[in-house]
């Protein structure tokens, strides 16, 4: 029992960071541009498809791929930004959420259509072998993944706290109106994010599609998983995504060893509800202000 | 102007009235019935999220609920198909308003962004509830309902178009009712300024509680007459997950907060997807003109179709007034169109 306790926190750890992965991209996003980005979920998706893509026909490494599926899918987030997001003027926050929601449609249509509504796994040596930690094996892949999240994470750590256009980036987070003031282009800011929001979410594509058999339909449980991990974070909190994302995992994996992997999502969302109850915020966000 | 009013209204109910008679083809009446289903659903949503500016994005939770309360009635007391479980429909949308009424007031809890994605979060614990609880909802195997045998035919479509078709007169004169009442003046308060309207008087932690029970009901009512109608429900068709942006976009389409709109958005929106459907038998096709067409609307049409046109008929009707005065060589004193009469529309929404 014990030791069945202490795999479920390993395992939980170790996916936890992926999920951290897909998670900065919304939150990140959400805090620049006060968007939610539901789209967030089919574009993990369609990362994992890039990848499966990439190694089934051109027989590339999975994580060599991510050097051409990133770039990809920046671009295709800048692109997403410029056309769709941009043009909204009014009531920005809800349709956005339905703009998002028609770029997730098109882009699960667009899946089924070439790769068909079967279930696929991303294949690799490190997905199949597996090494022992104490009394359990564990497959490379969860600490490949994990590391993959640590390198990415901390790359985005840099990015925010140590240049010139991570200030930038931060100072549109903190008031938008100001940070145009002072000659910050916070619209280049928004669409970066954008894409550097989405670049993240095919990192972590690759890493759930080489744990998970996936579909176009998986998108909708990503989704559902990555919001609440933003809200029980803090929305716009980079560190709350983190946190949530990790302590999200563990309960999961921790409820799947012990009770039944059925109910495992059901009890984090119900932990979700109770959380709300108590601080309405979530764990690190800060108290929305009156809005004029 | 009233009697014109009131004359073009009923014509357009004895239309939907006569609408099976003059088609009677199943194919056009199932097509007639889902979007009346859409148009109740979009309009008691509209009741909540319209007046009050709360985007809830988790009603297809009282959907899915009132969906299963009928189907759960039906086989505990062996209901056997025809007009009763259109009776216990009513009862249906009172269980899955029962539901709302602590959801609502945890949710209530927040605003804004969180609200929306907290509603989201609770959808989805209903569909894994669904899946898991198979004691009750017989898991992913689903639900059985009573088969109306006795109908057979063109008969069949009937009994459901006109049900579906007084639940959304009833709607309509709810949402009337609430547009034109005190209470309805504080949700729509709500709506523009919270704190203010807390400020002024308005009881808002109540009423906010109250139209999203409301609309809890409305669509409780309308999920237990769509499974009547498809005789089985499954967790993935009965919480689904694209009716919950399916009654925002609707709404949005026709004009949110408006009376109208919503109906509008719903019976263009669901024919055409209907007609999509049965176009194309490959999802892809599907979902790629679907949202297609989701991003020409909200890009285009952010206001939605009522109060771009209401908004149109405003300004043309000053500008003619303008036009006839100056020939008359009256001093023109008209306000100009144009101007600062876009926030004050937003903020009182237009009531057709």
């Amino acid at each position: 029992m014990f030791s069945l306790i202490i795999e479920g926190i390993i395992l939980g750890i170790l996916t936890g960071g992926v999920y951290a992965l897909m998670a900065s991209g919304l939150t990140l996003v959400f805090g620049v541009m006060d968007i939610i980005n539901v789209g967030q979920g089919a574009l993990v998706i369609l990362g994992a498809y890039l990848s499966y893509f990439l190694e089934q026909r051109l027989h590339i490494d999975l994580f060599l791929g991510l050097l051409l599926t990133m770039p990809f899918m920046f671009g295709l987030g800048l692109l997403i930004e410029i056309l769709f997001i941009r043009p909204i003027k009014r009531d920005r926050t809800m349709l956005s959420i339905l703009v998002t929601f028609g770029i997730a449609l098109i882009i699960e249509g667009i899946v089924n259509l070439i790769f068909t509504a079967d279930n696929v796994k991303l294949q690799a040596w490190y997905v199949t072998a597996s090494f022992k930690v104490g009394g359990f094996y564990l497959a490379y892949i969860y600490v490949f993944g994990f590391l993959l999240a640590v390198v990415l994470l901390g790359g985005l750590y840099w990015l925010l706290y140590r240049t010139k256009f991570g200030y930038g980036l931060r100072a549109s987070m903190q008031n938008r109106t100001a940070a145009e003031l002072i000659g910050i282009n916070v619209e280049r800011v928004s669409a970066i994010t954008f894409g550097i929001g989405i670049a993240l979410a095919a990192a972590g594509g690759m890493a759930y599609g080489a744990t998970n058999a996936f579909n176009a339909g998986s998108a909708y449980d990503l989704i559902s998983r990555l919001l609440a991990i933003i809200i029980f974070g803090g929305m716009g909190s980079l560190p709350g995504a983190l946190i949530a994302a990790v302590g999200m995992l563990v309960v999961e994996d921790v409820t799947s060893v012990i009770w039944s992997p059925v109910w495992a999502s059901t009890v984090f969302f119900i932990l979700l509800v109770i959380i709300l109850l108590l601080r309405p915020q979530g764990l690190l966000g800060k108290l929305e202000a009156r809005k004029q | 102007m009233r009697i014109f009013k009131t004359v073009g209204l009923l014509v357009l109910l004895a239309i939907f009235i006569a609408f099976p008679q003059v088609f009677p083809n199943p194919a056009v009446t199932t097509i007639a019935i889902f979007a009346l289903m859409f148009a109740a659903a979009t309009t008691g949503w509209n009741i909540f999220s319209g007046y009050t500016g709360y985007i809830s994005l988790g009603h297809a939770a009282y959907f899915g609920l009132g969906a299963y309360a009928l189907a759960l009635i039906c086989q505990h007391w062996n209901i056997p198909g025809g007009y009763v479980p259109f009776m216990l429909v009513p009862v249906a949308g009172l269980a899955a308003a029962i539901f709302a009424i602590p959801l609502g007031w945890i949710s209530l809890r927040v605003r804004r962004h969180t609200f929306v994605v907290i509603t989201i979060a609770m959808f989805f614990i209903f569909q894994l509830l669904a899946y898991n609880l198979t004691d009750i909802t017989n898991g992913s195997i689903g639900l059985g309902l009573p088969i109306p045998i006795t109908w057979g035919g063109v008969f069949f479509n009937y009994p459901f178009y006109y049900v579906i078709l007084a639940i959304l007169l009833v709607t309509i004169a709810i949402s009337w009712w609430v547009r034109n009442s005190k209470y309805g003046l504080g949700l729509l308060a709500i709506r523009d300024d919270e704190d203010r309207a807390l400020g002024l008087g308005v009881k808002t932690g109540p009423s906010k509680l109250t139209a999203f029970v409301i609309s809890a009901f409305i669509v409780g009512m309308v999920g237990a007459v769509w499974a009547y109608y498809v005789e089985s429900i499954y967790p993935p068709t009965a919480f689904d997950a694209t009716f919950d942006v399916a009654l925002a976009l609707m709404a949005f389409l026709g004009g949110l907060g408006t009376i109208s709109g919503p109906i509008l958005g719903a019976l263009l929106l669901e024919t055409t997807q209907q007609y999509f459907t049965l176009q194309f038998d490959s999802p892809g096709y599907y979902l790629i003109a679907y949202g297609g067409l989701f991003l020409i609307v909200i890009l285009l049409l952010p206001r939605g179709v009522i109060p771009t046109l209401s908004g149109r008929w405003a300004k043309y009707q000053i500008a003619r007034q303008q036009g006839r005065q100056e020939r008359a060589t009256l001093v023109p004193v008209l306000p100009t169109p144009g101007g600062g009469a876009d926030s004050v529309e937003r903020k009182e929404g237009i009531n057709l």
